[in-house]
């Protein structure tokens, strides 16, 4: 037991709060130099476990332990919160939150200066730091001058100062773009190579974590550990579906096609994968019977822009010229990296920014004199996070927020209300007060207010991000639903996942222009589009490629038809 | 930008000194200012804050906004003085010397233009020193210096996150009041007071809500990084005094000092020409 970092024996835990415990039973230990990944639906404990091994729980989030959760061979109640902070360094899931200096150096010296480290002894250590996950020309810079990515390579730096045993991600992968997410993967691999820690991932994105190999995977379900074994065996089972987290999607095709999947062929990457020559036969054969389903029928000509300019004050041109058209009914997504002006086409689309140059005709119609307000009418506008855009204590005046503002009689409110909730399956909570609902459902609160005011069109920002498989599937659904009634959507996302299987279309949008304008399957596996754009390959493309198909991209879309008509 | 300090990197012996120095003379400088009304005390200082403040290689467009804002505030100060007590100055200087053959209650006096001259040179004694502690003080190091000169460590540095999630909040409350602007909530002046003060609710409980997400993760991060361990901390910012640091605090006690001194001589806070 020398070398166990971590063990945890038929730990337990409860919430002061709560009336039934968070964790049971949970049994496993990391030794010195291993790579775990923790996967498992928002619920399933994970953030307790996580809260528990950095030592949160029991020091900031009081409740009941029960068994034992050792750190280096001492229980972690007989630890503080700041001896477990020299062992575990934990990255936050909101890397943008967890960053307190006011520019990198600052930040990254934090948990030295809290240490009483001398001045001079940071001004040596910092940059050295810094030049480990490449951050070093960033130095002075603010928060608000970096990426996502950057922000996260701070708060890795800021806990590889203290030379921790454990390194500890929490959901590494929730606020990237696909290529930026990739990268992160590929710095925690460099950097437990090079500092030596194990290193605990929680995500349940588990095809994007194992594009690195990690040792073994730890699957939980409703506070219990449901598996602990390598990640060729996990995959080869059954567990992962049937515990709400998304099996790569080679798998899944590789299932369709009735390969066998066992640890032997080594299923865990698309890299590492052994097709015998039969496999690949099958999966060939499946793609020449697999039916195409037609094209979805659309209306006319909703949303039109004619080479839309726009710049912001500061001088940053955010848009240089966007030519798109939205047909009725359609369900379309915006994709590329941060900053390369899909939010500020929305704002511009909305009337919250003007554009310099250009032309929006809506139905025809030119719509540069319409207020945000008039504009809100037809085109309604989602935020990522719900909680910017709930202002009100009930469900009920929520949602009829925008009918009161317009002066519409009470009872056609009251009509409407009750058809909107409906609709958005919220009347069973009616009378509910909103801060009493989950993260989706506060989604489905701001939809519906959107819903209430009967736009031909919603642009919805993010509708998925940070949503485990089974919310994220429950939220697209009733999107899908809306669509189906004849709402024309425009998602914003970064979610490949969410492009191929949901958009009729997508638009890349690399730095304030259009670079791509396709089915998402051809973007998918377009290499220029997929590098330009930050975007990443699926492994489906990889495995057409592997099976000897020659049109990948009709593979793709197959096997998306494929699913669409077999799930549902 | 959009911040408390308006922090302009532009080499200089100010800049140079260390942010708890330029706090403490900032103090001391205006209490000086404060105590006296003496006119050739307040004469010098003005004089000298200005030269502090090509000294620091601030330009007049670095700080035009405040130097005109700030005038204009003073221009209506000295005309409501003038208006509500025109004799202040008669009083206070126990003499009464009409200007321009002109008598009555609005008729000016030598000694009220007199107190209006003092009055003024308050202001251009301090507010230059002002603009040269915003302009030349490293909002980072700002933090380090409070701790410094005796503030505790945690109040310090909450002035420093203060400023590192100032924009945060700002970009997030105009997202909000954009969203809520579609929903129909009228921000502008076609509404009633009522209606906007409710519209600014509206913006306000989802503001207060996320950010309320926020200081729970923020609290979280620092805490497990160590924030609250020890009595102390120390500073990467932090500067050490030097020779210059003493010189300047030391400059600033004697000009409280004489300020002090002048009051005794003069046997008032005001020193009296008219006798």
């Amino acid at each position: 037991m020398e070398d166990c970092l971590l063990s945890f024996e038929d730990f337990g835990f409860q919430y002061n709060a709560q009336q039934k415990p968070t964790l049971y039973n949970i049994s496993f230990s990391v030794k010195k130099g291993e790579k775990i990944l923790i996967a498992g639906p928002s619920g399933c404990g994970k953030s307790t476990l996580v809260h528990c091994i950095n030592g949160l729980i029991p020091f900031s989030y009081k409740g009941q332990m029960t068994g034992s959760l050792k750190i280096k061979g001492k229980e972690t109640r007989d630890l503080s919160l700041f001896d477990l902070s020299k062992s575990v360094g934990t990255v936050l899931q909101d890397s943008d939150a967890q960053f307190v200096g006011l520019t990198v150096a600052e930040d990254i010296a934090f948990a030295l200066e809290n240490d009483c480290v001398a001045t001079e002894m940071l001004k040596i250590r910092v940059p050295e730091v810094a030049k480990l996950v490449h951050i070093e020309d960033f130095l002075d810079h603010a928060p608000v001058e970096l990426s996502g990515g950057q922000k996260q390579r701070v708060s890795l730096a800021g806990v590889l100062v203290d030379d921790v045993d454990i390194l500890l991600f929490d959901e590494p992968l929730a606020n990237l773009d696909p290529a930026t997410g990739k990268q992160a993967i590929e710095l925690i691999d460099e950097m437990q190579k090079k500092t030596g820690a194990a290193v605990i991932i929680v995500e349940h994105r588990l095809e994007d974590v194992l594009y690195k190999p990690v040792d073994r995977i730890i699957l939980m379900g409703e506070g219990r550990i449901i598996a602990d074994t390598t990640p060729d065996r996990l995959l080869s089972g059954g567990f992962l579906s049937e515990n709400g987290i998304r099996e790569p999607l080679y798998i899944t095709a590789l299932k369709y096609a009735n390969v066998e999947i066992t640890p032997l062929i080594k299923p865990s990457s698309i890299k590492s994968i052994k097709l015998s020559d039969e496999d690949k036969l099958k999966v060939r054969n499946w793609y020449m019977t697999a039916k195409a389903a037609e094209d979805k029928k659309l209306g006319g000509m909703l949303l039109k822009t004619d080479s839309v300019k726009f710049a912001y004050d500061n001088g940053h041109v955010a848009l240089k010229g966007i030519t798109v058209a939205v047909k009725e009914g359609e369900m379309l997504a915006i994709v590329g990296t941060n900053g390369a002006g899909k939010s500020t086409f929305s704002k511009v689309v909305c009337g919250f920014e003007t554009q310099q140059e250009g032309k929006i005709f809506f139905k025809g119609e030119d719509i540069e004199g319409l207020s945000i307000k008039e504009r809100a009418d037809h085109i309604g506008y989602v935020m990522q996070n719900p909680n910017q855009m709930i202002s009100k204590v009930m469900i009920a005046d929520e949602v009829a927020l925008g009918l009161r503002t317009r002066g519409v009689p009470e009872d056609i409110i009251r009509e409407k209300v009750e058809k909107v909730l409906k609709v958005c399956g919220l009347w069973p909570f009616r009378n509910w007060p909103i801060s009493a609902l989950s993260f989706g459902q506060k989604k489905r609160v701001t939809i519906a207010s959107i819903l209430a005011l009967d736009p031909e069109m919603i642009i919805l920002d993010e509708p998925t991000a940070g949503q485990d498989y089974r919310h994220y599937t429950d939220i697209m659904e009733f999107l899908l639903k809306l669509n189906q009634s004849g709402i024309t959507i425009v998602m914003i996302t970064h979610d490949m996942h969410l492009m191929l299987e949901y958009a009729d279309r997508a638009i890349v949008f690399s730095d304030g222009l259009i670079i791509a304008d396709d089915t998402a399957a051809h973007i998918l596996t377009d290499k220029e589009t997929v590098d330009k754009a930050s975007l990443k390959e699926t492994s489906l493309y990889e495995l057409a490629l592997m099976c000897g198909i020659d049109d990948p991209g009709d593979y793709v879309k197959r096997f998306i038809d494929y699913e669409r008509e077999v799930m549902r | 930008m959009n911040n408390l300090f308006n922090y302009i990197d532009r080499p200089s012996p100010i800049h140079r000194l260390t942010g708890a120095t330029k706090c403490v003379c900032l103090l001391l400088w205006s209490f000086a200012a404060m105590f006296t009304y003496d006119t050739r005390f307040l004469f010098i200082l003005s004089v000298a804050s200005f030269v502090l403040l090509k000294v620091s290689r601030i330009k007049w467009k670095d700080v035009s906004f405040m130097m005109v804002f700030t005038a204009a505030f003073l221009l209506m100060n000295n005309i409501l003085v003038y208006l509500f007590s025109p004799h202040h100055g008669t009083e206070i200087y126990g003499t009464c010397t009409y200007l321009f053959g002109l008598t009555g209650k609005y008729a000016p006096t030598a000694e009220q233009l007199f107190y209006h001259l003092n009055y003024f040179l308050k202001y251009t004694a301090t507010i230059p020193f002002i603009l040269l502690f915003v302009c030349t003080t490293n909002p980072s190091e700002f933090a380090a210096s409070l701790n410094k000169i005796g503030v505790k460590y945690s109040v310090a540095y909450s002035v420093a996150l203060a400023l590192r999630y100032i924009p945060d909040v700002q970009r997030e409350y105009h997202d909000i009041s954009q969203a809520q602007q579609a929903r129909g909530i009228e921000m502008s002046k076609k509404a009633t007071p009522l209606k906007r003060l409710k519209s600014a609710a509206s913006i306000l409980v989802p503001l207060i809500l996320s950010s309320m997400d926020k200081i729970e993760t923020v609290s979280n991060a620092m805490e497990l990084r160590g924030f609250g361990k020890n009595k102390k901390r120390t500073w990467y910012m932090g500067r050490n005094f030097k020779p210059a640091d003493i010189a300047a605090m030391a400059v600033c006690i004697l000009l409280v000092a004489i300020s002090y001194a002048l009051n005794i001589l003069n046997k008032s806070r005001f020193y009296n020409p008219f006798i």
